[in-house]
C-alpha cells in the first residue's frame, strides 16, 4: 500500500449530500478488471453522456478542477453499496482524499484498505472549504495527515480526528492483515472457547 | 453490584471480542460468512498472497447478482464477463472447500434469502458479507453487516475482523399497522423520518408491538433497509416468532444443541434499562402506503401525497438537489403522486421477494390484467420460494395477469445481468435503492411494497393499493 503523509493539491468541490457508491461507479463496471485502470468509470454518468462526450457541467470536466485530488463532498458521502470499486475508481482517476461532514460506513472503511485518506470535518468547516474552492477555482488544499490537519487555501486550519491505528497503517502504509496473522495464537484460542459455549456455531 | 443492563448488540459483541486494541478497534470473530458472486476480488487477494481461507466450513455462498433469470444455464450468458463472474464463486467454492449452492441447485438464491430460509443465520451470531444489505439477516437477531473487498479477504484469510463498536439505536414502532400497509412501508417511513445519513455509525435495533407483529419475511424486509437509513446494521430481538421460524431449517442446530442454542437465543435480548445512544419512535397507526418520488430512499412520501416544491426549501444546496432530483424523475412540483404513469414493474430483490412478497402481489394480482402499457416481471428470491409459489399456484396467477414468471437472482434491482429499466422508463420497484441509475442508466425508480408495486401494475400507475385489497 502506497503510504499517505501529506497532500499538497488541487480540490474539487461537490455540494450534494448522499453522493452514493452507484454514481461513483454505475453497476456495470464492475465486473471490469482493475489492470485497465478504474478512472475512466468514476462518476462516469454524471462525468459523460450516453454517447460518452463529456458533459460540461461537471466539475471534474471544467478545467481548473482536472488535475484534483482532493474532493470536498456533503453528508453522507459514499453511501449505500459495499463495492470497494468506489474507492479504486476514485484512487485511479487521481484522489487521495475526500473531506466530508459524515461517510457511508462501509466506503469510510473501504478507504483506508487503499491508501486513501477520508476527513471527517464539521458541516461548516466543509461549507466554508467547498466555498474557498469554488471562489478560486483551482486553489490547493493541504492535508497534513501527522498533524491530523486540512489547511484551506487561505490558511485555516482544521484538526480532524483519526484513530490511532489507521493513522498509522496510512502513514506507513501498511496492511492490517499482517497485523491480523500475528493473532493467530489468539483466534485459535478464542475458536476453542467458542466451541466449548456455543458447540452448535 | 447487579451487571449493568446490556443491549442485544452488547451481548453479541462481548462474546466475539477476540482483541481489543487500545485505541478501541475490535477483533471480532465471524461466525459465518456470506459470499456470492461479486465476491471474486477477495479470493484473488487471497491466491496473490498465498493464503488459505481461515474456515470455509463457516463459509456459504450463492451466485446472485450476475446470473440470468430467463435460465439456468451458465452457458447462456452471452456476456463473458459476467459469465466468469458466475463461474469464478463455483471455482473458488471447490477449491476451498467452500458449500456454494450453484445455479442449478434448487437453494440458489439472493444470498441474503437464502442466508436466513437455509437456517445459515442464526440469532446471536457474527455474520459478515460483501454487501450493504447483510443487515438483512440481522432480523433473526444476529449482529449483520457488509464490508468491503478488503475486508471479505481479511475475513477469509482469519475468520475476524477489525471493527470499532458502533452506537446503539433503538427504532420503535408501537401500535397496529393498517390493512395494506406493509413491512417496507415501515421501514420507507423510517427512512423517511431520519434520512438517508440518520443512523450513520450505528447498529438500530427495531423494537414495539408493530414490529414484534411482524413475521420473519416482514422482518428481513425493514433490517434490509437499514443500510438506506446509513446504518452499519439492523437487528430485532428474537422471540417465539425468531425461533418457530429456524426450527428444522437445513443448517440450524439439532437435538440436544437445538434446545442449548435456544436457551442462549432467549438470554440475547435487551435487558431492561440497557442504554441506547439515540431513541427514534413512530406510531404504527399513522403509517400509510409509501413511495419514494426522488433519488435517495429517503425521499419517500404517502401514496396520497404530492410531489414536493423545491420552491418550499430554504437550504439552497437543499433545494438544488432536489430540482435535479425531480428533472431526472421526470416530475413536476405538486403533482399527486397517485396516479403517476408506471411503464415498469419489477417484484423481486433481498427486499421482497420472499413467499410472504409474493402472495401478497399475488393477492392484488388475482383476476386483474397488468395495463398493456405495463411490462411486469417477479423474481423470486431463491429457486426454493419460486418451487413454494408454484406450489402454491401464485406463479399462474401472475403470469395468467401478464406478469414474467422468472428464476432467482438479483435481477433488476441492479441490473447486472443485464434486466435493466429502459432510459428514461418509469419503474415500481420492490427493491431497496431509487439511486440514479440503479436499475440502468437513465431509469426512474420508485420504490414501493410488493402490494403497491403490483397495485402499479395493473392500473398502469401508482395508487393506493388499500382499495384494490381482495378478500
Ligand atoms: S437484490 Fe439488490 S440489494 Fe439485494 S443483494 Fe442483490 S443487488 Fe444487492
Amino acid at each position: 500500500m502506497e503510504p499517505f503523509t501529506r497532500l499538497d493539491a488541487v480540490a474539487a468541490p461537490m455540494p450534494v449530500p448522499n453522493v452514493d457508491t452507484d454514481q461513483i461507479i454505475p453497476a456495470r463496471f464492475l465486473r471490469k478488471s482493475r489492470k485497465d485502470g478504474y478512472g475512466q468509470y468514476l462518476f462516469r454518468d454524471l462525468r459523460f453522456d450516453a454517447d460518452g462526450k463529456e458533459k460540461s457541467d461537471f466539475v471534474l470536466n471544467e478545467a481548473p478542477y482536472r488535475g484534483a485530488r482532493i474532493l470536498v463532498a456533503d453528508k453522507n458521502f459514499g453511501c449505500g453499496s459495499s463495492r470497494e470499486h468506489a474507492v479504486y475508481a476514485l484512487w485511479d482517476y487521481g484522489f487521495r482524499a475526500v473531506i466530508a461532514p459524515s461517510f457511508g460506513d462501509i466506503f469510510f472503511g473501504n478507504s483506508f484498505k487503499n491508501g486513501f485518506l477520508p476527513i471527517v470535518l464539521p458541516v461548516e468547516a466543509t461549507a466554508q472549504l467547498r466555498g474557498a474552492i469554488q471562489a478560486k477555482p483551482g486553489a490547493r488544499i493541504i492535508v497534513d495527515l501527522a498533524a491530523q490537519q486540512v489547511i484551506g487555501p487561505d490558511g485555516t486550519r482544521h484538526r480532524f480526528e483519526i484513530d490511532a491505528y489507521r493513522k498509522e497503517c496510512l502513514l506507513k502504509g501498511l496492511d492490517e492483515l499482517d497485523f491480523t496473522l500475528a493473532k493467530r495464537a489468539e483466534i485459535a484460542e478464542f475458536e476453542r472457547r467458542l466451541a466449548a459455549t456455543t458447540p452448535w456455531l | 453490584m447487579a451487571a449493568a443492563p446490556r443491549t442485544l448488540l452488547d451481548k453479541i459483541w462481548e462474546r466475539h471480542a477476540v482483541v481489543e486494541r487500545e485505541d478501541g478497534r475490535t477483533l471480532l470473530y465471524v461466525d459465518r460468512h456470506l459470499i456470492h458472486d461479486g465476491s471474486r476480488r477477495a479470493f484473488e487477494v487471497l491466491g496473490e498472497r498465498g493464503l488459505p481461507v481461515s474456515r470455509p466450513d463457516r463459509t456459504f455462498g450463492t451466485p446472485d447478482h450476475y446470473v440470468p433469470t430467463t435460465s439456468r444455464d451458465i452457458a447462456s450468458i452471452d456476456d463473458a464477463d459476467r459469465r466468469q463472474m458466475v463461474e469464478a464463486i463455483g471455482r473458488n467454492a471447490a477449491a476451498h472447500g467452500i458449500t456454494v449452492f450453484g445455479l442449478d441447485d434448487p437453494r440458489q438464491g439472493i444470498i441474503h434469502v437464502v442466508g436466513p430460509e437455509q437456517g445459515i443465520s442464526q440469532p446471536g451470531m457474527v455474520l459478515v458479507c460483501g454487501d450493504s444489505h447483510t443487515s438483512t439477516n440481522g432480523a433473526l437477531g444476529a449482529l449483520a453487516f457488509g464490508i468491503g473487498a478488503s475486508e471479505v479477504s481479511h475475513v477469509l484469510a482469519t475468520q475476524t475482523l477489525w471493527q470499532s463498536k458502533p452506537k446503539a439505536m433503538r427504532i420503535a414502532v408501537e401500535g397496529q399497522l393498517v390493512a395494506g400497509v406493509t413491512a417496507k412501508d415501515v421501514i420507507l417511513a423510517i427512512i423517511a423520518k431520519i434520512g438517508a445519513g440518520g443512523a450513520v455509525g450505528h447498529a438500530v435495533e427495531y423494537v414495539g408491538s408493530a414490529i414484534r407483529g411482524l413475521s420473519m419475511e416482514g422482518r428481513l424486509t425493514v433490517c434490509n433497509m437499514s443500510i438506506e437509513a446509513g446504518a452499519r446494521a439492523g437487528m430485532i430481538a428474537p422471540d417465539d416468532a425468531t425461533i418457530a421460524y429456524l426450527e428444522g431449517r437445513p443448517y440450524a442446530p439439532e437435538g440436544a444443541q437445538w434446545e442449548q442454542a435456544v436457551a442462549h437465543w432467549r438470554s440475547l435480548p435487551s435487558d431492561p434499562g440497557a442504554r441506547f445512544d439515540r431513541e427514534v419512535a413512530l406510531d404504527a397507526a399513522e403509517i400509510v402506503p409509501m413511495m419514494t418520488w426522488g433519488t435517495s430512499p429517503e425521499d419517500a412520501a404517502a401514496i396520497t401525497g404530492r410531489v414536493p416544491d423545491p420552491a418550499a426549501i430554504a437550504d439552497p444546496e437543499r433545494r438544488a438537489v432536489m430540482v435535479k432530483a425531480l428533472d431526472y424523475m421526470g416530475l413536476t412540483p405538486g403533482m399527486a403522486l397517485d396516479g403517476i404513469k408506471v411503464d415498469r414493474v419489477f417484484i423481486g430483490s433481498c427486499t421482497n421477494s420472499r413467499i410472504e412478497d409474493l402472495r401478497l402481489a399475488a393477492s392484488i394480482a388475482k383476476g386483474r390484467k397488468v395495463a398493456p402499457t405495463v411490462q411486469a416481471m417477479v423474481v423470486p428470491g431463491s429457486g426454493l420460494v419460486k418451487r413454494q409459489a408454484e406450489e402454491e399456484g401464485l406463479d399462474r396467477i401472475f403470469t395468467e395477469a401478464g406478469f414474467e414468471w422468472r428464476h432467482a437472482g438479483c435481477s433488476m434491482c441492479v441490473g447486472m445481468n443485464g434486466d435493466l429499466v429502459a432510459p428514461g422508463a418509469r419503474s415500481a420497484s420492490t427493491s431497496n435503492r431509487n439511486f440514479v441509475g440503479r436499475q440502468g442508466p437513465g431509469a426512474r425508480t420508485h420504490l414501493v411494497s410488493p402490494a403497491m408495486a403490483a397495485a402499479a401494475a395493473v392500473t398502469g400507475a401508482f395508487t393506493d393499493v388499500r382499495p384494490l385489497l381482495q378478500g
